[in-house]
Formats: C-alpha cells, structure tokens, sequence
C-alpha cells in the first residue's frame, strides 16, 4: 500500500449504561465528538464515506438499516453509508474497510462510527445474544456461551502451562488501575489483589462466573460509542484537518475455523498471529517497536493470549510477564492502557474503534495523568471477532 | 395519659426479633464495609441519606428513595410493624440501605435496596445480609420480593433464580403495589448462599466503632455536582 492514511479525529462517550438512549444517538454522540475535535462540525459535509460498526442492533435494539439512521441524524446526506458487522470486532472491521476505501481512492475522508446498546436487556439475554456468534450446530445449538468458552479455554492454559487463577486476578487489578483513570471507562474503580483473590471474601465479592473465570476476569456488559475520521494525508481534503494526523501503519485481519473443534490446538489463535504478521510486514516494524497495545481482553485469558500470539511473549510465558509487572504503564510493552475491554468495557461494537482512539490518545500525549505512556512511537490494536476466528490488528505510527 | 394510650392504639403489633449480627465485607475496591442493623437513633443519618435520591429517575432511584424515605420514617415513628433497617458503612459512611419486614411466622416481606456506592456490589452484599436476616436469624422459611426497577429483577430475580409465584398463587401479592411477587425459599437461599453472601464475624472492634456514628455522604455519582450542604 502505498496511501499514508491517517486519523484525523477522534470520538468517544463513556461507556456504561446508555439503555435510556436511542443506539443511533449514542453512535452519533461520538461521531459529533470526533468531528470536534477534527476541527469542527461543519467538516461533516466533506466526508465521503460513513462506516458504521454494530454487532447486533437487530437483536438488542430491534432496528436495522442503522448507518441510514445514522446519516439522517446527523444532517450529512447524500453522503454513501453502510453497516459493517463482524461480531465483536465490527468496529475495527469498519476501519479497515475506511482505510481500503480511501486506499482505492474512492473516498478521501471516511467517518468510522460504532456503538452498540446491550444493557436494554438481561445479562443472561446479552450473553446469549452474544453467544448467537458461535458456530450454531456444534457450539451454540449445545449450550456454549462465549463467558463458558473462556472458562474451558482457561482451564485448559492453566492446566498446561501452570497459571493460577491469582494470575488471572493480577490482570484485572492492573486493568481496573488504568480504567479507573480513563474518562470513558465503565469501571471507574480500582481493585486489590487482596479483595479479589487472597481475602476471607473473596469467593463472593469475585464469584464464579464460569469457573475458573470469576467477575473479575470478565469484561461487564457495556453501552457505548466511539469514532474516528480518517483521511488521505496526501489529499487536498487533508489541509482542512488542522491536527496532525496519527497514521495508520499496519492494518491488517485473518479468520480461523468458525467452529473451534476444528483447530489443531484450541490454545493457538492462528487469526491473532497471522493478523499481527501482516500488520508488522505492512508497518514495517516488529513486536519491539511496538510502544503500547490494546489486546481484545473479553476475559482476560484473551490479554494474556494475544500478548502471545503478537510476539511480546513466549507461549505459555505471557502471565509471567504480568506478574513482574511487564504489562503495567512503565513498562516493557503497556497492555491495555485504557482500562481494556474488562475495565472500560465493552460494548461490542464499538470496542474495536474505542481500542484505536486510546492509541490516537496515547501516541497525540493526551491521555491522562498517570496513565500516558512516556514518548509512544508505535500503537498496536487487536480486535477479536467470534473466539478467534476473524480478527483485526491495526499499528498506528506517531510520524 | 390519653396521648399515650392513644399513640399505642396507633402502633402496630411488634414482634421480639433476634438481633442481626454485624459483619464485616472486604469489598473489590479494598475498602471494608460494617453491614450491621440500623438503630433508631441512625434514622436522621439514614433519611438524609435517602432525601437527595428522592429527584433521580435513572434507575428507578426515585421511587425506591421515595418509598425506603417512608418506610424508614415509619420504622421510626412506630408505624410499621417488625420491620428492620440494614446498613452498609465504609468508614462510617452509609453505602448503601436495605428494609425489610418480618410478617409472621416463617415469612418475610423484601421492602427496598438502595445503593448509594455503586461499582462494587454493595447493594448485592447489603440484599444478601437481608436476607441472611430473614432466613438464618429470623428463622424465616420464605421471603417474598418484588423488583420496581430493571437493575433489581436482574439482581435478584434473574440472579437468585427466584420463584415466581404469581400462577401459582394468583393471590398472593406484595404489600408493595401488587405487582407480581417472586420468593425466596430456604432451599433456594441455601443453594445460592455460598457464592451471593459473605462477611467476616465478629467485626473488629476498632473497625465496629467507625460505624457507630453513621455519616451522610457528601457526593452522589447518581447526581453529578451535588454536594451536600452547597
């Protein structure tokens, strides 16, 4: 590819519960948010794409055609629009397919908008609404939710390469430290290793929620939105965004088998891997390079996994790192600044383009206090779709 | 002495109930919470603690402030009968309240929870020491409940799998607004309890004393910019 596309805008409101909000507005919250801080509203009119990222507006909301309602509600016809849906990773699919948009030169600036409203319904109806992404006769059709997926995946890393679920718990005290000072977390609290996992309450503050995952190794059900504008940086349209913009290097998906009983190792996400490859090649970097990442920490088994699969770990080792503090802000690789998708939350959605704003963030120097990363050059984004089989990876360069 | 043989005439029957014992929750956060029994002297602490919430509609806070104002001003003016208050305090500050009501014999009536910290499942924790009241200590068998806001079927009805007796006892409603009424049993309690109820026994006495005094939070993350006595 030779286009330097870059990120020009970004959007996003807290996350948390928005159930007494229309899906659109809440998507269109963000999208207003991120042309402000391009540069103003009045740059709506010179967008010539909108992609809009949603998992499940069908089901959670009951709406459909949600990039029409999207563009009416913000005044910006006749401008083309669509939806993209790729489970939990919808929304870095959606910028993916803004950076082949503008890479083909159909388009110049493209808005990216994702959100999704799950907290209408009961968590046992989010998780099986959820769970409608799993392959229907082998996984779903028998009872398999994604939550009892991560605690068999657990079980199983745990078994062979001697993690404890004290680990699992080190994770998420890291995670709620960074959410806590995150603006748009969901989980603004930060947690101790004493009360989740050593302490005489801990069984019940931190219960099972599919054994060994407890709460606290589990992402809660979020609402929420988050945008971004991208930009041909070489294009006279670029001149009208008065930010430098934050590039795009490396972007990048792969899938694995829609059934998970098809993979030769269930513990090997070969979409991860392939991805983050592919993504390095185009950026022309390595793990090495990378400042900061934000891994799709659904449960937080998926953090230590894809810290893996990306190169920052051995396989089998990546728990190690967090136990000597590797994966805090500070240092070797940050993971999950932002609170990830087990503080922050995650609204399914919108998770994959809210990952890419904490890089624009971070690598622009203004996220804050006590959770900036000190002189970020490289920003790396996993997005998982389904359990592993169609995932996005995207670096972002600070030129 | 009229006023008094009429104000006797005024109040409910009372039943002798066993004392909740006091416990103490480590909660995710770190910060320990004293759950123990209210007593009438808390009351002015506990309704200037519910008082605010009486103008929040997200969440239902507004009807639950409103009716748990009432039910804790008729618990202490003698016009409820056997009820009891329950409350949560992080260094002496009320985190959260729950009421509820003893009937008769082997029944419990689930009055209202209100969280005031939320994030870290205080209102969980408190509901649970309810009805560990209700059932362990007040040797009740089955506690009727109803929810008036989402969050609160899915706390308790969805979580505690709770029976909904509507059909079978198209009767039997709650004394709070009819609407149909979910049980807790003993069977059901006991099969939950293990992972919905904790707390450490006897509480430090040290710890025990900063909840002596209970005291009215200043903030509310339910109302944005509010501040007490501004």
């Amino acid at each position: 590819m030779s286009a330097r596309i870059g990120i020009v805008g970004i959007g996003h409101c807290r996350f948390g519960n928005s159930s007494e909000y229309d899906l659109v507005d809440v998507i269109a919250y963000s999208a207003n948010d991120a042309f402000r801080d391009a540069g103003g509203l009045h740059l709506r009119k010179e967008v010539d794409q909108v992609l809009v990222g949603n998992m499940a507006a069908g089901m959670f909301n009951h709406q459909t055609s949600v990039a029409s309602a999207l563009i009416s509600r913000m005044d910006m016809e006749p401008c083309p629009a669509e939806l993209v849906e790729n489970g939990p990773a919808s929304g870095a699919s959606a910028i993916r397919l803004g950076y082949m948009a503008i890479a083909s030169g159909m388009a110049d600036v493209v808005l990216v908008a994702a959100g999704e409203v799950m907290r209408v319904v009961s968590g046992w109806e989010a998780t099986n609404i959820v769970a409608t992404m799993a392959h229907t006769e082998a996984e779903y059709n028998m009872g398999l939710t994604l939550p009892g997926f991560a605690g068999m995946f657990t079980r199983l890393y745990m078994e062979k390469y001697g993690m404890t679920e004290r680990d699992l718990a080190l994770v998420a005290v890291k995670d709620h430290d960074n959410g806590a000072k995150n603006i748009y977390s969901h989980v603004q609290l930060p947690v101790t290793i004493e009360a989740i996992a050593d302490g005489e309450n801990a069984n019940v503050v931190n219960n099972y929620v599919a054994e060994p995952l407890r709460m606290y190794s589990t992402c809660p059900i979020s609402d929420g939105s988050a945008a971004v504008i991208l930009v041909n940086m070489d294009s006279p349209k670029a001149k009208l965004f008065p930010k430098k913009p934050i590039r795009i290097a490396g972007i990048a998906s792969a899938t694995d088998t829609h059934c998970v009983h098809n993979r030769k190792d269930p513990l090997v996400l070969d979409a991860v891997r392939i991805s983050a490859e592919k993504a390095y090649k185009m950026a022309g970097v390595g793990p090495k390079d990378i400042s900061l990442a934000e891994l799709h920490d659904a449960f937080v088994i998926f953090e230590l996994l894809n810290s893996e699969e990306v190169g920052f770990f051995e396989r089998g080792k990546s728990f190690l790192g967090v136990r000597n503090r590797e994966t805090e802000i500070g240092g070797r690789i940050p993971i999950n600044t932002s609170g990830g998708l087990k503080a922050k939350g995650h609204p399914v959605g919108a998770t994959g383009v809210s990952q890419v704003v904490e890089l624009v963030r971070q690598l622009r120097g203004e996220a804050e206090e006590g959770r900036q990363v000190k002189d970020p050059k490289y920003g790396m984004a996993v997005n998982f779709g389904g359990f592993g089989n169609n995932v996005v990876t995207t670096i972002l360069a600070k030129d | 002495m009229a006023i008094d043989a009429l104000e006797a005439k005024l109040r409910p029957p009372a039943d002798e109930l066993a004392p909740y014992p006091s416990k103490l929750i480590t909660l995710a956060s770190g910060e320990q919470m004293v759950v123990r029994e209210a007593r009438l002297a808390d009351a002015g602490a506990l309704l200037g603690t519910v008082y605010p919430l009486l103008g929040v509609p997200k969440d239902y806070y507004d009807i639950v402030a409103a009716r748990m104002y009432s039910e804790i001003l008729g618990w202490f003016r003698y016009r409820v009968a056997n009820e009891f208050v329950i409350v949560g305090a992080i260094d002496g500050v009320i985190a959260g309240i729950v009421t509820s009501r003893h009937v008769k014999a082997g029944l419990g009536m689930s009055l209202h929870t209100l969280t005031i910290k939320r994030g870290l499942r205080v209102g969980a924790q408190l509901f649970a020491a309810k009805m560990e009241h209700h059932i362990d200590y007040l040797g009740e068998n089955e506690v009727h409940i109803v929810a008036e806001s989402p969050i609160g079927f899915k706390r308790w009805m969805i979580e505690y799998e709770l029976e909904d007796r509507s059909a079978m006892y198209p009767d039997l409603r709650h004394e709070l607004g009819g609407v149909p009424t979910f049980t807790l049993t003993r069977k059901l309690w006991e099969a939950v309890k293990p992972v919905k109820c904790t707390g450490v026994r006897p509480v430090p006495a040290e710890l025990l004393k900063t909840a002596d005094k209970l005291i009215m939070p200043d903030e509310y993350v339910q109302l944005p910019g509010w501040k007490r006595g501004a």
